[in-house]
């Protein structure tokens, strides 16, 4: 049977994959937890093992001493570096909490690290993004 | 607690972590994700002996 024209209207309107609370809260979890927006989502396995990688890299920055870029409103550089590190969540408040990376940094290792704080945050958002996907319904 | 790592080595734990997570948010299926991961991590490494190789290759 030939679909009306209101039919037609509203499958016109409706979006392909429609925004549902799961959609707006796994990002958000997964951001402020590494890999929690996936384990929300029962992918165990996928959440684990972004957990222990973002974890692991965030981790490898505090043995290194490298620095975690506060808020700051001057350089460019300093001002990206920020928003890479705010990516890792939770890590980031605690490293602001506990005073990590806010000494000089003395040694090459510690711009090793610097650059691997960044990275997971920077890690963090794409998986952060990988969970909004899937509860969208884009990604199995 | 303090460690000082290689430039080689945090290249290596680099990769090993970013392929990781780039294979399962890149790809869909399991055998997809493992495959991207390892290419990743491949790319990775390479990249480091190339580059290796490149600033020798200058030096001299």
């Amino acid at each position: 049977m030939a679909k009306t024209s209101t039919e037609k209207a509203a499958n016109a309107a409706a979006p392909e994959y429609p925004l549902t609370t799961i959609a707006i809260v796994a990002p958000i979890v997964g951001w402020l937890i590494p890999g929690a927006g996936h384990i929300i989502q029962k992918r165990y396995v996928r959440g684990l093992l972004l957990m222990i990688s973002v974890v692991a890299v965030f981790l490898i920055r505090k043995g290194m001493n490298g620095r975690v870029y506060g808020p700051n409103g001057g350089d460019i550089l300093e001002m990206l570096g920020f928003v890479g590190d705010l990516g890792s969540g939770v890590l980031y408040f605690l490293a602001m909490i506990m005073g990590w990376g806010q000494a000089a940094a003395a040694h090459a290792s510690a711009d090793y690290g610097k650059t691997f704080v960044i990275v997971a945050g920077l890690l963090n958002f794409i998986a952060a993004a990988d969970a909004h996907h899937i509860a969208l319904g884009k990604k199995p | 607690m303090t460690f000082t790592l290689s430039h080689f080595s945090a290249a290596v734990l680099f990769a090993l972590f970013a392929s990781t997570v780039f294979g399962i948010t890149q790809r869909n299926t399991t055998r997809e994700q493992v495959r991207y991961g390892l290419y990743c991590f491949a790319l990775f490494v390479g990249g480091v002996f190339a580059a290796g190789w490149v600033m020798w290759l200058l030096r001299r």
